[in-house]
């Protein structure tokens, strides 16, 4: 199946004289994490199947510093970013789609300052657009009548605004958009921000996937619709502690709109 | 007597505000503390924020209940102090009721005056109930123990007793008018102390007259004391709401700023043309500190933030790691480097207005390193604060500290960023790896 994915590079493209028109940047998570790489898969198919002229750098695309930055290493985050403006700048991208919220952050927000400037939309508002262009049709057949509630990540959410273009993708599907108590911008973390991914949480009496699952379970999903390769893992492992995985999926907004089609 | 009074009343309006330009000095003198950061940007952005935030109240309505009672308050507070105008003109020339040449406008003023100090009355009648009988749970966390509870509740009780002095003095002035005792003419209207003079039927006018006095008294007195009280509380947001949210952050939450001291070293090491061994441009005083450890290290904004948190608690009531049950509490972050911020300022007091160093510092004594690791920079408490505040800034700029100036972060974030400094991945995978996902299945 994936041997159908049509990926260029951005040096294949350069060796053949072509500038794509927009740079899928897929991140670490989309990169190296199995459950994310399926994210990833989902995205480009739905480019391909939209015949989008895009590029990613391949093996020269390095971890934005997101992690590095906020856990406090200026100097890991600036190293970083300073590298990657460079190959981008390079290549002279001028747009990037990206499927991890906290890159889209980072690249939108943090590097025009270090000389990256760049137009920066997260895949939800790309999908988005290319529905609004008619590139790209949503038929919902087989999510009828589901429930599904949308968790909206922090760094795409508060952060950035971004609170519309998701959930209309997920309406397009025919299913029942269920909102929990706390969303939009008085959505709860997942608990995996601001480096928390990457070590164990301090002492307490919960921990947070399990507090922000409780808030998904309270609308009696069908799915947890998620827009981050971080917070999916969050609530997947949070279904998993309410041993509720038989039951309730986790799946990202281009692995729903993936799977309508078929794809 | 006459002079007497009013020298008296002077004589308390120069002590009342004399001790509280003192107090504005040393507040001003505080925030400088702070590091530079130039928030003078976009001033029609700036005045807009403010007069929707801080004026308009708009980050209030989210919770309608408390949003309401602050509006009595607030509406209050703001409206009643026109009446002060008169109040300190009478007191000092001795006169009673200098407005009362508006006629029909006096009437409706001191009339509306009323209703609000009323309702002034109600909301803290409710707030109390709110902290001491219902118990809510964001006025009843561990950092609100001792003095932050006593705190809010000896303000309750002065609003109280202020808008008790007023009522009570109108009521005493209306029943004066009533029976044309002495200067006391015609002059206002009284919807809510009518209700009150009643209870002076029977009492001889003469002491009715005292009432009037000691009430009018009272309530400047009490006004007085409350402008000087102000500094020690958490009551300063009347005022600093204002500059607070003027110089609020403008950019999108999710931006933090990238630290100038480290761009230049990093382009130093990344320019193949640089030359390591040549001198600097310009003479170099300390080395700049790499995040903050102490509060001279954040900037005056964060101080600024400090001084005008009211500890309401909506940050800490929505901070994912606090309901959870973790030590960070955002609302707490804020305490901790006021309180610093002010052991600080004792000290200066006690040395000349020079700080000498007292062995402790804004992180670990006032602020540890467990509450900030907890952080998921989510902006939850940013987005909650009603006055703009930003605790993640200054959990960020601690961290930085922690991890740049001490290498104290946890081991695995240690890794994780090793990993990205060798691999460019949080994880130990192969950059040259990048790409397999593509022929994967």
């Amino acid at each position: 199946m994936s041997a159908n994915l049509v990926v260029p590079t951005m040096a294949e493209m350069m060796a053949r004289g072509e500038q794509p028109d927009v740079l899928f940047w897929v991140g670490c998570s989309g990169s190296f994490d199995d459950r994310a790489k399926r994210i990833t898969k989902a995205f480009v198919k739905l480019l391909n199947k939209a015949n989008v002229s895009f590029a990613v750098l391949g093996t020269e695309e390095s971890c934005t510093g997101d992690p590095a930055k906020r856990a406090g290493n200026e100097f890991a985050f600036q190293m970083q970013a300073m590298m990657n403006i460079e190959v981008l700048n390079g290549y002279e991208i001028k747009k990037i789609v990206t499927a991890c919220p906290h890159c889209f952050n980072t690249l939108k927000n943090e590097y025009p300052e270090l000389g990256g400037k760049y137009e920066v939309v997260h895949h939800t508002q790309f999908l988005k657009s290319l529905l609004d262009e008619g590139k790209l049709r949503i038929e919902g057949g087989q999510f009828k009548g589901k429930r599904i509630t949308y968790h909206d990540p922090c760094y795409l959410g508060r952060a950035n605004q971004v609170y519309e273009a998701p959930r209309q993708l997920i309406e397009k599907l025919d299913a029942e958009l269920v909102e929990m108590k706390r969303s939009r911008k008085n959505g709860l973390c997942c608990g995996a921000g601001g480096a928390q991914m990457f070590k164990e949480p301090e002492k307490g009496n919960k921990d947070v996937n399990v507090e922000r699952t409780d808030d998904a379970m309270e609308t009696q999903p069908d799915i947890i619709a998620a827009a981050c390769p971080f917070c999916n893992t969050m609530l997947t492992d949070g279904v998993k502690f309410k041993e509720k995985e038989g039951e309730v999926k986790v799946l990202d907004v281009a692995e729903l709109i993936a799977n309508a089609e078929d794809l | 007597m006459h002079y007497l009074a009013q020298a008296l009343f002077l004589l308390l309006l120069i002590v009342g505000f004399g001790f509280f330009i003192k107090n504005v000095k040393k507040l001003i003198r505080n925030i400088k503390l702070g590091r530079d950061i130039d928030r003078t940007d976009n001033p029609k952005a700036r005045w807009k924020n403010m007069i929707r935030v801080a004026l308009g109240q708009s980050k209030m309505v989210k919770r309608p209940i408390p949003a309401i009672l602050h509006i009595f308050v607030y509406v209050g507070f703001i409206i009643i102090n026109i009446e002060m105008l008169e109040i300190i003109i009478d007191g000092l020339f001795g006169t009673h009721r200098v407005f009362k040449f508006l006629g029909g406008g006096y009437d409706f003023l001191i009339g509306f005056f009323e209703i609000l100090a009323f309702l002034v009355v109600f909301g803290v009648v409710v707030f109390w109930i709110r902290r001491n009988i219902i118990k809510l749970k964001r006025f009843n966390q561990p950092e609100m123990d001792g003095w932050p509870k006593k705190d809010a509740n000896t303000i309750i009780y002065i609003e109280t007793i202020l808008m008790c002095f007023f009522l009570v003095m109108n009521a005493a002035d209306y029943y004066l008018q009533s029976q044309g005792y002495s200067h006391y003419v015609l002059a206002g209207s009284f919807p809510v102390s009518n209700l009150i003079s009643p209870i002076f039927n029977g009492l001889n006018l003469e002491t009715v007259a005292l009432i009037e006095r000691i009430c009018w008294w009272g309530h400047i007195i009490g006004v007085m004391f409350f402008m000087n009280y102000l500094y020690y509380s958490k009551h300063l947001h009347i005022f600093l709401a204002f500059p607070n949210t003027y110089y609020a952050d403008l950019n999108p939450q999710g931006q933090f700023d990238n630290l100038e001291s480290v761009t230049k070293e990093v382009q130093l090491m990344m320019d193949p043309n640089a030359d390591p061994f040549a001198a600097p441009a310009e003479p170099q005083g300390e080395p700049e500190k790499f995040g903050a450890q102490d509060v001279m290290d954040l900037n005056w904004v964060q101080l600024l933030n400090a001084y005008s948190c009211t500890e309401c608690g909506r940050c800490t009531s929505a901070c994912p790691q606090n309901i959870t049950g973790k030590a960070l509490s955002p609302r707490k972050i804020m305490m901790s480097t006021r309180d610093r911020l002010e052991d600080v300022s004792k000290i200066m007091d006690a040395n000349g207005g020079k700080f000498v160093d007292d062995g402790k510092t804004l992180l670990n004594d006032y602020i540890t390193a467990e509450e900030l690791w907890a952080c998921n920079t989510c902006n939850a408490c940013v987005e909650e604060c009603p006055i703009e505040i930003s605790p993640l800034s200054i959990i960020m700029d601690m961290r930085r500290y922690l991890v740049m100036e001490q290498s104290a972060a946890p081991v695995e974030l240690n890794n994780m960023m090793q990993n990205i400094e060798n691999n460019g991945a949080p994880w130990q995978y192969n950059q040259m790896d990048r790409l397999n996902w593509k022929d994967e299945n």
